[in-house]
This record gives C-alpha cells, sequence and structure tokens, in this order.
C-alpha cells in the first residue's frame, strides 16, 4: 500500500546553506493494509522525519514515496487534499495538537468544512459517534470541552478519532503515547491493535521498544537516518544481528531481569558476532568486493544497502556512523 | 534537523497545578485563554484600574472631539473676540493673538489627532500583521527577504524621511499625513508578529489543519491569529499613540498639513506667535497636556490590557 | 544517617482553594539506600521532592516533619534551609538539563554555583575533574556550552554537579525521562555508582518509569494521588505487588516479549480525583476492583510483612 523507496532527506546548515545534513538517507521501507510497521529509533535518527515526509509536511530530497500504486512524490496543493482523505496523522503531544483557545469539537469541524461540506447536520453527528465509539469515547465526556479538560489519553483517541472520520488507509502515529500516563498507554496501544484488525495500516513511529514489540508485525530499526536492521518483530527482537540493535535492547530497562543479566544472555550472541559484518559477508559471498559497493543487492552504494540475512530478516553493515569503518573487513572501509 | 532528545514523557501532563482540575491539566500556554469567552475577559478588563481609568480618559476626548464642534460657539478660524484674552466663561481656553477662540480649536484639533491616530495605526498595523504572518509562517526564502525588507524600513530613520517628504512633497491632508507616517511606523509589528507567528507555527494543531486540506491564508486566519487576539489588539493600541505622537511632532515643526487644525499646529503657532514669551499659556498647554494625556492613557490602558490578557500577570 | 518523613502534609494555594497534593506521607529511607518514587501525573511524587528542599511560593508546609540525620528541617523557613540545601540535601530538579544557560560554557556555570554557596572553584576542580572521568565524561567538557552537549552528557554533567559537595541526601526528579534508551542506562548507572562510592549517602529517585527504578533501586515507594500505597523492596514490588494500583500498573506495562495477539494487557479506567476536594477514605477507590465498604475509611500506611508496607483494606 505505502512504499518508500531510496528515500532521502538533506538539510542545509550553517552560513549560507554551505554544509549539508543528511536526516534520511537512502530509505526503503513498505506498509501493507493490516499491518503496524514501526519505525524505531532514537533522537535524531529521522524517525519523525520519515513520517512527516510520508505525510507531505516536509518535502523529500530524493527516492519516491508510492501510495496504492501512483507515486505520491511530489503533489500539488489539490492533490494533497486527495491524498488526506487516506493518509492522516496523530503526533506525540495531544495538548499541542489541539488550538488551546477553541473547544475540541472545531477540530472536527474544519474538517467537516474541508471535506464533507454537504454533509447534513444529523448524519455528521451520527458519523462522529460512530468515529468517538470506536476509540471507546463517549461524545457526552468529550463534545463541547476544551482541551484543557480532557485527559492525554482522551485527546489522543480523539485525535484517531477524527482520523477514521475520513476513511483512511494509512495512519501515521508519530511517538502517539510518550507523553501519556502508563496506565492509559496500553489502551491507546489496544486501539492501534483493534485498528490494525479492521484492515488501517499503521506506521508507528516510537523510541520504545517495547511498545513497538507489543503492536507491530515488522519493525524498521533506524539510526542516524540509515535503515541497519529491519524484518519481521519476532525475528528482529529475537534474533538481533546488528550492533546498534543490540545496543538498543540490551539498554531497555525490563521488569525482570536486570541489565547484567541481560547482557549475560547477550554474551554468547555477541561473541558469535564479534568482528563480524553480515552485510559485507552477504555481499562478498555474492562474488563482490568491497569497492564495488555500487553494485550491491539493492543497488544502494557507499554500505547503505540491505542484505537478506534470512526471509524477512534485514540487516545493513555493521558500521554504526556514515564514516566510521565497517568492523568485518579488516582493512576495507564501507 | 537537530538531534533532539525526546521530549519528556508523562511528567509533562501535570506541570502547572498538580490534580488542580481533577485530570491531567495539560501545560495551557499563554494562560487560560478560552476561545469565546469574551465576557470573562470584559470583566476582568472592567475591573482593572489601568485600563478604565485609560479608556475613560481616551473615550473622554474622543467624545470631545466628535460632539464638541456641534456645541461651539465660534468657528476655529473665526476672529471671535480680544486677542490675547486669558480663560473665561466666554473663552474657557482664552483667546490667540488674533482672537481666535482656543478652546474652538483645541475640539477640532481633537478630531484630525485621532483620525491621524486611526488611519496612521491602521495602515501600520495592516502592513505590519501581514508581513508578519507571511515571514512567520512560511520562513525559508520568503522569510529572509521579509526580514530584510523589515530591517532596511526599520533602520531608515523614519522621522527624518518624513521631514523630507512633508518638506518637498507637502502635505496638505490628513490622511495623506497618516499613510506616510504608516507606512514607516510597521517594523517592530512585523517583527513581534513573525516571533509570535514563529512560536504558534511549531505546534501541531498547525499541522493538524495543513492534514486537513487547509490552506496557508485559511490558516493564518483562523487557527494562528485567533491565538493572538489580545496581542494585535494591544499592538493596534500603541500604533494609534504612536501615530497620533509622530503627527503631532510634525506639526509641531510645521510640517504637517495646513489644511485642518490639529493639537500640534496649534503648538505651533503658538510658539511663533511669541505665546511663550508672552506668557499665554492657555494657547499652548491645552494642545500639549490634550497630546500627553491621550497618547499617555494609551499606554497606560496597553499595560492594563497586558495584565487582563495574560491571566499570570494579574494578582492573585 | 537516615531520613524519616512523618505525615507530611503539603498543599498549593490556587484561586479555587488548596491542592492538596500532599496529604499525609510517612517513610524511612536509610543510610545507603536509594529509594525510588514511582506514580503517574499527579501522585505527588514531585512535590515530595520539591518538598525536601525548597518549598516555592505556591506550596504551604500544612503539616508533618522531616528529620534528616536526627535533625529536622525547617521546611517552611526558606532562609534556615538555605544552609542546608546543596550540602546536606540536593535536587535534581526536573528539566535540569534544559535549565543550563546557554550563554555559559559548563565550568563557568559550576563556578558560580559554587560560588553562591561559598565555595572555591580551584579547590573542588581536581576532585570534579575525577567525578566527571568517573560519569564518562573528559573533564574538557567544562569549556564547552551547553548547545555542544547530548542530553546524557548533560544530566551526567548535573549529576556531577549536584553531588559535588557530598550531600546526605539526593533527590532526582525524572533524571532519566528525556533521555534515549542509552543514555538513559549511562545515567541511572552513574547514580548507582555515586551511592557505591560514596559521594551520596541516600537518594530518592522520582520517576514515573518503575522499570528503571527496578533496575537501579533498593526499595520503590508507589505514590497514589498524594497519598502512598506501597512501599517494599523493588523485587518484591514487581514480582509480588500486594496494592490493587500497583498491580495493575505493572499489569499495564509491556516489556519486549509481550505480543497485543498473545496476552492483551489492560489499562486502568476512569482518572486520579481531584485534589482539590479529594474523596474521603481511600483515593483509588473508584478505580479499584476490590473497592469494597470499609474503603470508605482511608486505610492506613501499614507495615504487612518484612519490609512491605500497604494502603489497603483488602490487603491487610
Amino acid at each position: 500500500m505505502l512504499t518508500l523507496d531510496h528515500l532521502d532527506k538533506v538539510y542545509r546548515t550553517g552560513t549560507f546553506g554551505g554544509s549539508e545534513l543528511h536526516a534520511v538517507r537512502q530509505v526503503s521501507l513498505d506498509v501493507q493494509r493490516g499491518e503496524v510497521v514501526s519505525l524505531i529509533g532514537e533522537s535524531g535518527s529521522g524517525k519523525s522525519t520519515i513520517g512527516k515526509m510520508v505525510l507531505h509536511l516536509l518535502d523529500s530530497s530524493g527516492g519516491t514515496i508510492t501510495f496504492d500504486g501512483r507515486d505520491v512524490t511530489r503533489l500539488g496543493f489539490r492533490a494533497r487534499r486527495e491524498y488526506y482523505r487516506k493518509v492522516q496523522g496523530v503526533f506525540q503531544d495531544p495538548f499541542s495538537s489541539f488550538n488551546p483557545i477553541y473547544k475540541v469539537d472545531r477540530t472536527f469541524e474544519t474538517l467537516r468544512r474541508s471535506y464533507f461540506p454537504r454533509v447534513s447536520a444529523a448524519s455528521w453527528r451520527e458519523k462522529l459517534e460512530d468515529a468517538l465509539a470506536a476509540v471507546t469515547l463517549e461524545p457526552d465526556d468529550i463534545l463541547g470541552k476544551f482541551p484543557h479538560q480532557l485527559s492525554g489519553g482522551q485527546l489522543q483517541r480523539l485525535l484517531i478519532a477524527r482520523a477514521l472520520l475520513l476513511d483512511i488507509e494509512l495512519l501515521v502515529a508519530d511517538e502517539i503515547i510518550s507523553m501519556l500516563d502508563a496506565s492509559t498507554r496500553i489502551d491507546v496501544l489496544n486501539l492501534l491493535g483493534e485498528l490494525k484488525g479492521r484492515g488501517l495500516g499503521i506506521l508507528f513511529v516510537t523510541h520504545d521498544l517495547s511498545l513497538g514489540n507489543y503492536v507491530s508485525d515488522r519493525v524498521v530499526i533506524l539510526y542516524k537516518g540509515r535503515i541497519v536492521e529491519r524484518g519481521v518483530t519476532s525475528a528482529v527482537f529475537g534474533d538481533p544481528l546488528h550492533p546498534y540493535t543490540r545496543d538498543l535492547l540490551a539498554s531497555v530497562p525490563h521488569l525482570d531481569r536486570t541489565w547484567e543479566e541481560v547482557e549475560a544472555e547477550e554474551a554468547e550472541r555477541t561473541r558469535r558476532l564479534a568482528g563480524r559484518c553480515l552485510y559485507h559477508e552477504a555481499v562478498a559471498a555474492q562474488g563482490r568486493s568491497l569497492g564495488e559497493e555500487a553494485d550491491a543487492p539493492d543497488g544502494v552504494p557507499n554500505g547503505l544497502g540491505l542484505v537478506e540475512y534470512s526471509p524477512g530478516h534485514f540487516v545493513g553493515c555493521f558500521r554504526k556512523a556514515a564514516d566510521e569503518a565497517c568492523p568485518g573487513s579488516a582493512g576495507a572501509a564501507g | 534537523m537537530t538531534a533532539t532528545q525526546p521530549t519528556a514523557g508523562p511528567g509533562t501532563e501535570a506541570t502547572e497545578q498538580p490534580g488542580a482540575t481533577g485530570a491531567t491539566s495539560g501545560a495551557v500556554p499563554g494562560g487560560r485563554k478560552l476561545g469565546g469567552d469574551a465576557r470573562e475577559t470584559l470583566y476582568f478588563a472592567l475591573r482593572n484600574p489601568k485600563v478604565v481609568i485609560g479608556m475613560v480618559v481616551v473615550l473622554g476626548f474622543v467624545v470631545l472631539g466628535l460632539v464638541g464642534p456641534a456645541f461651539l460657539r465660534y468657528a476655529p478660524m473665526d476672529y471671535a473676540g480680544p486677542p490675547m484674552a486669558p480663560p473665561s466663561a466666554e473663552f474657557p481656553f482664552g483667546t490667540t493673538t488674533f482672537g481666535q477662540d482656543v478652546f474652538a480649536q483645541f475640539v477640532a484639533g481633537l478630531r484630525s489627532t485621532f483620525l491621524v491616530g486611526l488611519l496612521g495605526g491602521g495602515v501600520a498595523a495592516v502592513i505590519g500583521m501581514t508581513i508578519g504572518f507571511v515571514a512567520g509562517y512560511r520562513g525559508g526564502l520568503v522569510d529572509e527577504l521579509l526580514n530584510m525588507l523589515t530591517n532596511v524600513v526599520l533602520v531608515i530613520p523614519g522621522f527624518v524621511v518624513l521631514i523630507i517628504i512633508n518638506a518637498y512633497l507637502g502635505v496638505r491632508s490628513v490622511p495623506m499625513q497618516a499613510l506616510y507616517i504608516g507606512v514607516f511606523s510597521w517594523p517592530w509589528v512585523a517583527r513581534a508578529v513573525r516571533s509570535q507567528t514563529l512560536s504558534l507555527r511549531s505546534r501541531d494543531f498547525i499541522d493538524l489543519a495543513r492534514l486537513s486540506g487547509v490552506g496557508v491564508g485559511t490558516i493564518l486566519r483562523r487557527e494562528v491569529a485567533p491565538n493572538m487576539y489580545s496581542y494585535l489588539f494591544m499592538t493596534f493600541v500603541l500604533l494609534f499613540g504612536g501615530s497620533i505622537l509622530t503627527a503631532a511632532s510634525l506639526d509641531f515643526i510645521g510640517l504637517g498639513p495646513t489644511n485642518a487644525m490639529s493639537l500640534g499646529l496649534m503648538m505651533n503657532q503658538a510658539v511663533q506667535w511669541s505665546a511663550l514669551h508672552l506668557g499665554l499659556w492657555w494657547w499652548f498647554v491645552p494642545p500639549g497636556l490634550g497630546i500627553t494625556l491621550i497618547v499617555g492613557s494609551l499606554y497606560i490602558m496597553n499595560v492594563g490590557l497586558d495584565e487582563v490578557f495574560n491571566p499570570k500577570l494579574r494578582e492573585m | 544517617m537516615a531520613l524519616a518523613v512523618n505525615d507530611l502534609k503539603v498543599w498549593y494555594r490556587t484561586r479555587r482553594g488548596d491542592v492538596k497534593a500532599l496529604d499525609g506521607v510517612t517513610f524511612e529511607v536509610a543510610d545507603g539506600e536509594i529509594m525510588g518514587i514511582a506514580g503517574e501525573s499527579g501522585c505527588g511524587k514531585t512535590t515530595l521532592g520539591k518538598a525536601l528542599i525548597r518549598l516555592d511560593t505556591r506550596m504551604r508546609h500544612v503539616g508533618g516533619t522531616v528529620v534528616l540525620d536526627d535533625d529536622e528541617l525547617p521546611l517552611a523557613d526558606d532562609n534556615a534551609m538555605r544552609r542546608r540545601r546543596y550540602r546536606e540535601v540536593s535536587l535534581i530538579p526536573q528539566y535540569a538539563m534544559s535549565a543550563m544557560n546557554p550563554t555559559r560554557k559548563i565550568g563557568r556555570m559550576i563556578r558560580d554555583l559554587l560560588g553562591s554557596h561559598n565555595v572555591r572553584y580551584s579547590e573542588v576542580l581536581p576532585e570534579l575533574e575525577r567525578r566527571l572521568k568517573l560519569v564518562g565524561l573528559e573533564p574538557d567538557v567544562l569549556g564547552r556550552y551547553p548547545i555542544e552537549l547530548s542530553g546524557g552528557m548533560k544530566q551526567r554533567v548535573v549529576l556531577v554537579l549536584s553531588t559535588l559537595l557530598d550531600p546526605s541526601l539526593l533527590i532526582g526528579d525524572e533524571v532519566t525521562s528525556a533521555l534515549d534508551v542509552s543514555s538513559q542506562k549511562a545515567v541511572a548507572r552513574a547514580l548507582v555508582e555515586f551511592r557505591d562510592h560514596g559521594f551520596v549517602k541516600s537518594m530518592i529517585v522520582i520517576t514515573h518509569d518503575i522499570s528503571v527504578l527496578f533496575q537501579v533501586a533498593d526499595t520503590i515507594l508507589v505514590m497514589y494521588a498524594g497519598h502512598l500505597a506501597e512501599k517494599a523492596p523493588a523485587r518484591t514490588i514487581i514480582d509480588e505487588p500486594l496494592h490493587p494500583y500497583t498491580k495493575m500498573l505493572i499489569g499495564a506495562l509491556p516489556q519486549v516479549g509481550d505480543r497485543y495477539e498473545e496476552q492483551r494487557l489492560e489499562g486502568i479506567e476512569g482518572r486520579p480525583p481531584s485534589l482539590l476536594e479529594p474523596p474521603a477514605g481511600c483515593r483509588f477507590r473508584d478505580r479499584c476492583p476490590l473497592a469494597h465498604d470499609r474503603c470508605a475509611e482511608a486505610p492506613p500506611f501499614r507495615e504487612v510483612a518484612e519490609g512491605h508496607h500497604v494502603a489497603c483494606w483488602a490487603v491487610s
């Protein structure tokens, strides 16, 4: 349904825009109907940037975005409006997502004026109630209230309801629960799971691996703008390959094991993967040397590509920063 | 893309007043400004001494300027009575060296004063706000260009240019004077509106409006500006007062419109005809005091309005 | 030397009345102990942290005592507390790392801070550098501006700074919350190291993230709506919680390994009560699956097993 192909985002920085900052490098991924794909990364990984590019709140610098078979990389104003009937987003801060001086109803009104100008008041009310019911909110609790009178969890669910009004196919959820209390987070997550079951595709951007694991079918691990590992959730979290993924998993505070215990458990895998780079090993196995990166399996230069280590489980070069040397190869740089 | 850390977690939900509203009260920026709660604003406005006093003074002068001419016995330029007469029952502000009724001139002058304030302030407000909104919202090259324009106009010594324009082109009417003043007073408005717009721009509800297929102009009109109504109002009040002051200064040095009486012109004439030396204080004190009171009251009202609109400044 | 808090009550003054943010809290922290305080927004944990060091203008000390090292802390007296702040009790407030003056180099900021407590910078510099190295920072960080450091680095600087004079008690409010997961681990470990090295005698770590507490704290104290719910050794709280709130809270945390399809987790319905007019009796009553008639009376915070306190009728 949604396909990102070699997506790039470059910012010009410095005086007179002399230097460049690659926020997103050659990112390729896809999201199908009825599945949740988690985009996991820390700050500076570019995950929110990707979310914003999918939502056309930011322009991309390279690569393509395809939706339902059509190229939507560049959209004019009218085409964007149509695009938003199928693709919507929910953001991190529920209180920033509402104009504080108006009641929350106004958000729905704006949508109505834009997309449903000829719908009667009665049928609009019905649509609203359906959407609110889908997110388990009572209309009487919500309508007519100001944002500061509601809780973060209610506001986030409201925003999901708003997206549902449009009968969307893809929802971009950008850190939607990181500002909520623990007891309400799970309700919103369960809601995402439910929506997935009804056929919605969800791109779930988060920095929290436990959340990603709970609700997603596939995960994409991002580091400094490039994908370092992706695949089916159980594969990636069960058998993490890339050093960064393993660092992330090792840093998560668990409730059943201490960090020391996790490190001990991981020792075996550390031994097995030390000093290697599975990406370059696969490249070499295909008869290419490191210098011939340009012809790497997926046509991506400079070691930014991924190899399929096992079915559905992709991993990239084991080096962390773009300008670091690859740990796997003796001598040759990535 | 700045590598900022993820914003703080759930702790941000109840930073201000823990549990005060029962729900986890969100961090509401800019105080509790509720749309449509004009009544509450009015309530506080009418109880703020600065606002009330300022408004009363200004309104008093407005009424005098509007209604006064109907009650005048003499026209401003008529040689109505004995020259250089001090204030009396017949001539509340005395007469000039030519025997003109100072009070009549004063009332007539108020009209042009308010007219120039309204027009000049209005022109400056429109230019400044438009440039500010567009620059703040669009960013990028548009922002750079508008900034350059703003800075250039800011740096030009506006008053000097006005003097030159007035001296060479000659200003015949009050509206023209107002226009010229307006064209040079807007830069600070543009900057202030721009920075407010910039900070609102980064809020998610603007992104959400974009996701609703709403155009830029509509977003500025319906989402950005309403958040700044109080600020825009105060900006206008300041522009109003500033225009009056500038016009009076120009009139005082003789570069104002000559086809209408104004307070500054009165002072100019008073000086020209040696009112100071002759001790004719009733000729220049009323206009001077009038301007001071009007502009001063506007500024005081503005300070009071700031308290009204920003609940955090109110005393608990 | 220990901390003993006895029936502490700290309320907030607001226009609508008093918000009873901390309403009768009693607990102890032993020497060398790291106690974690967990709870959601509005439970009073930040108020507790602040109350132990400095009441801000809206807070009122309504009752109860705090005894540190056999010395009662004069909470209500700002001047008397001054002597003890930073030397005996030190606080890392929420958002500390964002509060550093961006125009000052780190070293300069530390020098100013020490100066205000009458400590010569040059005297503590060797120790400062030693501790910076201990948390994995190069001493040259003193010559950098805050903006040049990452969140994790800033937080570690704040940690070193707050403990430079070896306080008896360190209170950390959400010190790991705004950080990436790897920085979080580094900072959390640094906390434990500081206690192990004896730089700090005891520590109170306040956070909403109970899993971090499991990793670093010896005991965990769970708060709800201004009252204490449960206190026990970290392992016990996680593995064998007794209070319904604690149980439901832990049950709502997805761990790596929990999947939506396999095991649906449940949240806690409803919201914490308003602290303006808190309900009499147990404050968790409305949301508790075990609520019964006895809960109309507030349950005492009692020790039900060795080192395990609970406030719940259903348990004791």
